[in-house]
């Protein structure tokens, strides 16, 4: 039996100690924002911490994770206020999105130690994740912008919008089948 | 021509399972079907007693609690079309941003294609979304004029009302409802749409992602996520060759791992391969780990059949020596060969572009639960309807029995058009009668995709005494994609429109010829297809004959492009595709091409001149390129070090795509594209031995990270011309714009991909 302490909350967990840490929370745990990506730790789309460390949790076995707190990007705020999830919002960054929670895991990480990175800190915090769309310029000005910085890779003239604007455009989706809305649950 | 109707006339509302009423409309192509058919069938699963073949492609509905839904019948892979459609059409409705529901559409043909791939969504979109839209407030304006009985031209839709400024009444859309619901819809030829000054969304770079926060919180469902009640997973152990058989399997030690349940054989794979399962062995399990455990755990041997035989390397060599026989004349204008022996010198080229795949973030993968012989699938799909009819056959059940739910896709960039992946799903769950999810790990997505073609070009141009290019031959050996779909087809056909035998010079003598290639791996089409190798060949053998010439890059493309026109290439013996477009309503315009050159120049600082404007040691490169319909130029900005390693600076993208309906997705776009382009020129290339794919991973398969991507600055033209394709054409010029800054930084010019075989990444 292990137990983990997850966003604040205590699951136990009781198969193959063995499993990688993203797998017990995909899986079994449902926590299903972590993203799959390579399972060799190369793209970083499965990024999570472990008491505020940014790791890569398709090769960390569970077994591994001991007492250390685990975050996931659905712990990351409460109602996706953090600064990094306002500004990803502010600038448009995602394209697909997939990649996204790892990036923004990496990010957040990186914030804590460093609150006013250098272009070179980030390119050294960011480069172990990987975005196939190409989002990279946005995920830079995101940070800069998080941090209260001067946006240095992407023009913010041509697309920033204000808090108040996310707000305000805000809207409903649904899915087209009544049954699809079931797949959350 | 389509046609709009008023669905809620017609009793349908009764089906649809609201309290209050509601005015359904849909947009429909009566060109393609004869009779009308219920529009709102689909929102929500119901009978439709009057069952015809008359099909909308989108529509929209107004509730009575003013809400406004609309449909999504494209899928979302990034480039932004579920906040895009739901622009246009709120727009032309006068619809209230916050008022609006966005429903994602179940595969269905009644919404025309909704095959979401060639840059085709807004190009084929636009204009019948803007009519569905125009033609409801239309609707909703005469409905308030019989309210208050006042003239309908005095009344005017406002943000989710309708006002009476004379009497200062305002009514709300979903008070609208019940009347509005008994009219009939305006012809089409009374459409009024907006003026071009009166959007409030269209064209305007001020719009959130409808998406963006369920992605940055993890809320967002994508195809790897989804999760349905007893459902179990699966991971397929595929042939390593095509066509491949099992021999022989051993199933004890899978069986043994904790959490596995079963495991299957799946029948071999006979080719055409078209979208059906490669077969191989399924491992069922509790989990993904269980799952992949299990396959690793599996004792099988492989028959490989006859692509055992296909090596990268040679190959490549037997593609050099069938460049230099075409079979098939693709186009030809003048007298090539008269032009090659009056020329007073001849220049001559070859350039490589390696076999390429996808590598979405997302591998694929697919949901699907049979049950009461019908079947719910849930997938990150590019193309529903393709997935619904490929899994109708597959199972031998009826196409309208097959639901296919479409989630966001995590990427697809080509990938997931093509729906095997949802077929494999469909098939243990029928026989497991079980809910499956089947997962594609990135071993699997690299080793068993649907590849980009491996292509080798031979050029040659023949200058006269002052340079002026009199000849141009282009013959191409690559693998075609017919192969996929008819075994046996060795020669490259429409994927000669795609930027070869549609090459904007103004040259007299143009030779452009195929040679034969065997294919032996399932061949696809990726992101921007068989321009990415053409425009790499073209654009680098432009740059090749302006440094021969000894003139400007940029100075030497504006004349080779000539003097302003339309080019009908259909004229000089070739048949050109223009990516289904008519070249009256999409002209291969060479003023629009020159255009976006001449700007990204002067983005760029592109002068002889102005060099001084550039730091010390940086030294750019340019392209230009038509595709799907648009025309985008590519400036790259470089530096080398003492190494001899290259750093990319900036990157210059300008685009004239036609009418820009989503400037902030069309820019994010180019910036993705230019980053696509860096990862396929730095990085790109699949190999085989003894036709098992070498790659697997992103350590042996690399795309570019953050510390390579430079800055990327974007501009627009703003055109009146209708909406061209968007999410392809950015692509093509950016790896020969590289690598002519790299002929101009260190004299070397590489003409084969990718660039670190060099050692200069």
């Amino acid at each position: 039996m292990i137990s983990l302490m997850i966003n604040g909350k205590q699951h136990h967990y009781n198969d193959d100690e063995n499993m990688p840490l993203l797998w017990v929370l995909r899986d079994i745990l449902k926590y299903t924002g972590t993203k799959y990506g390579c399972g060799k730790g190369l793209c970083g789309a499965c990024t999570v911490h472990l008491d505020g460390q940014p790791i890569r949790s398709c090769v960390m076995p569970v077994s591994a994770v001991g007492k250390q707190k685990i975050t996931t990007i659905e712990g990351l705020s409460n109602n996706g206020d953090h600064p990094l999830q306002q500004a990803w919002q502010q600038l448009n960054v995602p394209q697909c999105g997939y990649c996204q929670s790892g990036q923004l895991m990496s990010a957040a990480a990186l914030l804590a130690e460093n609150p006013k990175p250098t272009e070179q800190d980030i390119d050294l915090a960011m480069s172990g994740n990987l975005c196939r769309c190409g989002t990279y310029n946005r995920i830079k000005a995101g940070i800069q912008m998080a941090a209260g910085m001067k946006v240095t890779s992407f023009n913010i003239d041509d697309f920033a919008l204000d808090k108040q604007s996310i707000d305000e455009q805000a809207i409903d989706k649904l899915a087209m089948d009544a049954t699809a809305k079931g797949v959350k649950s | 021509m389509n046609k709009i109707e008023n669905v809620s006339r017609r009793g349908f509302l009764k089906n649809l399972g609201f309290s209050s009423g509601a005015l359904v409309l849909g947009v429909q192509f009566s060109a393609l079907l004869p009779i009308p058919k219920a529009l709102a069938q689909g929102l929500i699963a119901t009978t439709d007693a009057n069952k015809t073949s008359f099909e909308p492609n989108v529509y929209l509905t107004i509730h009575s609690d003013n809400t406004v839904a609309i449909v999504v019948h494209r899928s979302e892979m990034g480039q932004g079309i579920r906040t895009t459609i739901p622009m246009i059409v709120a727009d032309e409705l006068e619809a209230d941003w916050q008022k609006i529901q966005v429903i994602q559409g179940l595969g269905d043909k009644k919404y025309g294609s909704q095959n979401t791939d060639g840059s085709r969504s807004i190009r084929h979109f636009y204009q019948p979304l803007r009519e569905a839209g125009a033609s409801a407030r239309m609707m909703l304006e005469q409905a308030a004029a019989e309210l208050w009985q006042v003239p309908i031209n005095e009344c005017q839709a406002i943000k989710n009302q309708v006002k009476h400024a004379k009497s200062n009444k305002i009514v709300a859309f979903g008070d609208l409802v019940a009347i509005a619901a008994k009219l009939a819809v305006p012809d089409k030829t009374k459409l009024v749409l907006k003026s071009k000054q009166d959007f409030r969304f269209i064209g305007k770079a001020n719009v959130a992602l409808v998406d963006g926060k369920d992605i940055v919180t993890g809320n967002a469902t994508f195809g790897f996520d989804v999760e349905l009640p007893n459902m179990r997973f699966a991971v397929i152990a595929r042939p390593p060759v095509l066509a491949g058989k099992v021999k022989s399997f051993n199933s004890d030690k899978a069986k043994k791992i904790n959490g596995v349940i079963d495991v299957i054989q799946l029948d071999d794979l006979t080719e055409p391969a078209i979208f059906k399962p490669l077969g191989g062995i399924a491992v069922i399990a509790t989990n993904t780990w269980a799952a992949i455990q299990g396959r690793d755990a599996l004792e099988v041997e492989w028959q490989a059949g006859e692509h055992g035989n296909y090596n990268s390397s040679s190959y490549k060599q037997a593609l050099a020596k069938s460049c230099d026989n075409p079979t098939a004349d693709l186009r030809q204008k003048g007298d090539v060969s008269a032009a090659f022996k009056n020329a007073n010198r001849v220049v001559k080229a070859d350039y490589f572009v390696p076999q390429l795949i996808h590598a979405p973030m997302e591998p694929p993968a697919a949901t699907a639960h049979f049950h009461d012989g019908i079947i719910d699938i849930w997938a990150c799909t590019q193309t529903p309807q393709s997935a619904q009819s490929n899994v109708a056959q597959a199972i031998g059940i009826a196409a309208e029995n097959v639901n296919i739910n479409v989630t966001l896709l995590g990427g697809g960039f080509g990938r997931k058009s093509k729906p095997d992946f949802v077929v494999e799903a469909a098939l243990l769950s029928k026989q497991l009668n079980m809910p499956i999810k089947v997962l594609w790990t990135r071993e699997d997505e690299i080793k068993n995709g649907y590849y980009h073609a491996v292509s080798y070009q031979k050029l040659s141009a023949g200058l006269d005494s002052s340079n002026k290019v009199i000849a141009w031959q282009h013959t191409e050996a690559a693998p075609t994609i017919s192969s996929t779909f008819s075994k046996g087809a060795d020669t490259i056909g429409f994927e000669a429109s795609l930027g070869m035998i549609d090459v904007p010079f103004d040259i007299a003598n143009v030779y452009c010829g195929a040679g034969k290639a065997t294919a032996h791996t399932r061949i696809g089409w990726m992101r921007s297809v068989t321009n990415i190798n053409h425009a790499f060949a073209v654009c680098s053998f432009a740059d090749e004959l302006a440094v021969a010439s000894k003139t400007d890059s940029k100075d030497y493309l504006l004349a080779l492009i000539g003097k302003d026109r339309h080019i009908d290439i259909n004229k000089e013996n070739a048949e050109y595709g223009n990516y289904g477009e008519t070249l009256d309503k999409f002209p291969l315009d060479t003023a629009r091409l020159k255009k976006v050159l001449t700007q990204v120049s002067n983005m760029a600082n592109w002068h002889s001149n102005d060099k001084g404007k550039l730091p010390n040691g940086h030294v750019l490169g340019i392209a230009v390129h038509r595709s799907f319909a648009s025309y985008v130029a590519s400036v790259v900005q470089i530096s080398t070090n003492a190494q001899g390693k290259i750093k990319l600076e900036r990157i210059y993208m300008c685009v004239d795509c036609g009418i820009a309906v989503n400037p902030e997705r069309i820019k994010s776009q180019m910036e993705g594209a230019a980053i696509f382009a860096i990862s396929l020129a730095f990085y790109g290339e699949v190999t085989a031995k003894a036709g098992v794919i070498e790659q697997g991973n992103f350590d042996d398969y690399p795309i570019a990270r953050m510390n390579e991507v430079p800055p990327i600055d974007v501009q627009i033209i703003a055109s009146d011309a209708p909406p061209g394709g968007v999410g392809e054409p950015g692509v093509p010029p950016v790896a020969p714009a590289i690598c002519n800054a790299i002929f101009a930084a260190t004299g070397k010019r590489y003409r084969e991909l990718p660039l670190n075989q060099y050692g200069i990444i």
